[in-house]
């Protein structure tokens, strides 16, 4: 009796746990996909919600532009310099080195930029520290590179 | 006079005998424990690394004052609420925020003794909005929000000595009640001889209305009545849903070694308190008011500092002054202490701590005995109605000290048996019991999933037990008290877990998990922070001196707190550290502490604004860190404060980031 008993449970264990290791393995096998095959876009534009390219007019929004700045002042500015490196990098100019796409991306999943994506990898080697997810919405993203664009325009 | 003394020696020599039986149980070996195979036990309550159990349990702290929180059925531990004591793991009733949450009009009172949770209902079933708990040393009652699993209110209760019938629910959360279980003078600071007890003191049952959408609080009156001491209550539901019932014991009116001279009567009661009539009554102006000092505090909007509201005044209801009925005495044997009613509101069952029966009670019988006029006597204008006209069974050979009963929806009711420690199962049609298992040791409460509702779910039955004896390895001579996990979902009661818990968990609530974990916040939204030293531009972040308070408005983030660097404190200052934490990540959490502070550390959620008082009392220079294990760099996040002498004139400077 006891010995059916064990081996039940152990079947039932063996079980869950086949079960538990294939979800493992199907997550890690698609970040190895991942890391080995990003897209054109990802790579250029970083990984994350925006998978293509956003239109920007030429005209600064003033709406846009005073909401990005309230969300950049309240959450961004604990780490972020407009001139000169702090805890990240410096933000004045970080539209001459990336795309508006690649920015929101970063702000909006930070975690697998710095994990899958090879400028991610990269900045992390350099900053040794994965920027925090600040429950940022796409659209704030969205000002915020606003007010980035403007910042440059100005200074 | 002989009378007195061969009462008294009636009293002792029972008192012995009970005392006689407890040694024998408590020495006895414990015996063969019934449980299922272990390894059938084990699968039944194990829930795989990762995975999340059935239910929330919420098991009372007893006398640490606070409400853990458990899964079931695995037992994880998931945390502690703190409610009634400050904790100094989480900066409650340390911080700013926080302390006014302990204000009563006995001053400020940092520890109570936290018995009975209860979550709040919808239709006689268990919602998961909030759950409440009531403080027996200095009467009052919390509601803690299951949404940031947090003590979100305080209301005193005033007029009352040991608020122990509490903190029950109406069917839809329309009151939640409180009772007296020390009777004392109603009129408060009453200063009279202890044995004009008969003349002077009285019981207060409190009503208080929780406002459906916010949960606040409101006392709304108290019923004044004879100087019993309320053990406890539960709402009816159902047909019943308009009725509360409270236990009394000392009938006797016994204000000296109770232990005897409250034993004595066969029958005390139990008080059937038409709630519904009794509001009808307040609201057409029946009512007096009398005096009544107390504190009502709460929270209002998302964050910032508990208000304190001093009142006075309360509402009362005189049993004694109204001519229309609207409470009612059902006999009950003997010294009963548990008053549950079943999930069809027809049965009240009585726990007579020292019956050798469960009465059980039947509601529509009593609605009858009312109109039929089967009442026996009158005390202070309150009816005592005919036991025989109200009684539906009684439970024989229940074990030695019956006290709490909850019900599984199958026809099936389980009482706890202190004294015999044990659990019975009986039948509510033939009021016969079908089986019985033992409890380790001494049990007080138990709880069925959902047992005290309208639908139990009855999967799980937890004992709540007053000692550990040998059950784990020894901790000395005071140990944790146990709980115990039986599966309830066969005809026989099987044993699956037994583990020590936290404080005395006097009683428990499970809910089942799915109605909770979708609401639990991760986060409190920074854009919603109206707490009013709030740091929401971190730009602001700010060092202000009004004469010798000196506020600090700080931002933390992994891994630095900004400004990190401050000069220009001066001895004799009073120093508040406003800390935002800056994160908007579920779990990031950061804390305060800085040396020489003499309160704890303050820990600090996402997005939230905690506020540490220090005054320091010696020139130098004092560290401050983080006390959460934040990120890699968390041994980095730390600050220096420089303190100079109180003529000093060092001017204030903060910076951060700047060598």
């Amino acid at each position: 009796m006891k010995l059916i008993t064990t081996i039940s449970i152990s079947i039932v264990l063996l079980l869950t746990i086949q079960a538990c290791g294939d979800d493992e393995t199907t997550d890690r096998r698609a970040d190895v996909q991942q890391e080995e095959g990003l897209t054109d876009f990802e790579l250029e534009h970083g990984i994350g919600p925006i998978t293509e390219r956003i239109e920007i007019d030429e005209e600064i929004d003033q709406e846009l532009l005073t909401k990005g700045r309230d969300i950049y002042e309240m959450k961004c500015e604990m780490c972020h310099n407009m001139e000169g490196r702090m805890v990240g990098p410096e933000l004045g100019n970080v539209l001459d080195r990336r795309s508006p796409e690649f920015v929101m991306n970063f702000i909006l999943n930070p975690g697998r930029m710095a994990q899958d994506h090879p400028e991610g990898q990269k900045m992390l080697r350099e900053y040794m520290t994965v920027m925090p997810f600040q429950n940022v919405k796409e659209d704030e993203a969205r000002a915020i590179v606003e007010y980035l664009r403007y910042y440059a325009e100005h200074n | 006079m002989t009378q007195i003394k061969s009462n008294k020696l009636r009293g002792i020599l029972l008192g012995a005998g009970f005392v006689a039986i407890a040694a024998f149980v408590f020495t006895g070996c414990p015996g063969q424990q019934r449980m299922l195979d272990t390894g059938d036990a084990a699968q039944k309550v194990y829930v795989a690394p990762g995975e999340h159990d059935e239910y929330y349990a919420f098991f009372s702290g007893g006398y640490s004052g606070q409400l853990s929180v458990w899964g079931l059925p695995s037992a994880r531990f998931l945390k502690v609420i703190p409610v009634f004591s400050q904790d100094p793991e989480t900066g409650y009733g340390y911080s700013e925020e926080t302390k006014p949450l302990f204000n009563t009009s006995y001053g400020f009172i940092p520890w109570d003794d936290s018995h009975h949770p209860h979550i709040s209902q919808t239709d006689g079933d268990a919602d998961g909005r909030w759950i409440f708990i009531n403080a027996n040393n200095t009467p009052r009652i919390a509601r803690i929000d299951l949404v940031t699993f947090e003590t979100k209110e305080i209301l005193e209760l005033p007029n009352t000595g040991g608020n122990h019938a509490s903190s029950f629910v109406t069917s839809n959360t329309e009151y939640v009640i409180g009772g007296t279980r020390f009777s004392i003078p109603y009129e408060q600071d009453l200063d009279v001889p202890i044995d004009s007890y008969s003349d002077e003191f009285r019981g207060a049952l409190s009503f208080i209305k929780v406002d459906e959408n916010s949960g606040k609080m409101d006392l709304e009156f108290q019923i004044v009545v004879p100087p019993y001491n309320y053990d406890l209550g539960r709402a009816g539901k159902g047909p019943s849903a308009d009725w509360v019932f409270f236990t009394t014991y000392n009938t006797e009116e016994a204000h000296t070694m109770l232990e005897v001279n409250a034993s004595r009567n066969d029958k005390d009661f139990i008080a059937a308190v038409n709630w519904r009539k009794a509001a009808e009554l307040v609201a057409n102006g029946h009512g007096q008011t009398a005096p009544g000092e107390y504190y009502h505090n709460y929270y209002e909007g998302n964050q910032g500092y508990a208000i304190s509201e001093q009142k006075n005044g309360v509402t009362i209801l005189d049993t004694r002054e109204i001519d229309e009925d609207f409470i009612y005495y059902l006999p009950t044997p003997k010294s009963p202490h548990g008053v549950d009613v079943d999930p069809t509101g027809e049965y009240i069952v009585g726990g007579g701590k020292l019956a050798t029966v469960i009465p059980v009670h039947s509601f529509s019988r009593m609605l009858q005995a009312i109109e039929d006029g089967a009442v026996v006597e009158r005390i202070d204008g309150i009816p005592v109605l005919d036991y025989d006209a109200t009684i539906a069974g009684e439970v024989e050979n229940p074990g030695l000290g019956p006290l709490h009963t909850e019900f599984d929806g199958r026809g099936y009711a389980y009482t706890s048996v202190y004294i015999s420690s044990e659990i019975v199962k009986w039948s509510l049609e033939t009021f016969e019991v079908v089986d019985r298992i033992d409890a380790y040791y001494s049990i007080g409460h138990l709880m069925i999933t959902g047992g005290d509702t309208k639908n139990p779910d009855a999967r799980y039955m937890v004992g709540l037990t007053k000692t550990a004896k040998d059950r784990y390895l020894p901790t000395g001579p005071k140990q944790n008290h146990p709980a115990q996990l039986y599966d309830i979902s066969n005809d026989r009661m099987e044993l699956l877990l037994d583990f020590p818990t936290i404080g005395e968990p006097h009683y428990a609530q499970a809910i089942r998990a799915d109605l909770i974990k979708d609401n639990v916040a991760q986060i409190y939204e920074m854009e919603d922070n109206d707490h009013p030293h709030a740091l929401t531009r971190i730009a602001d972040n700010r060092v202000e001196r009004d004469g010798n308070v000196v506020r600090v408005f700080m931002g933390s983030t992994r891994s630095h707190f900004r400004p990190d660097n401050i000069e220009g404190i001066r001895v004799g200052d009073t120093v508040y550290f406003h800390l935002t934490n800056l994160e908007q990540e579920w779990d990031v959490v950061h804390g305060i502490a800085i040396k020489g502070a003499q309160n704890s550390e303050i820990l600090v959620a996402p997005g939230q604004t905690k506020t540490m008082k220090w005054e320091p009392n010696r020139t130098g220079i004092y560290p401050f860190y983080c006390t959460a294990f934040c990120s890699a760099l968390h041994q980095e996040m730390q600050g220096y404060v420089r303190v100079s002498a109180a003529d000093s004139d060092v001017p204030l400077t903060w910076r951060t980031g700047t060598n």
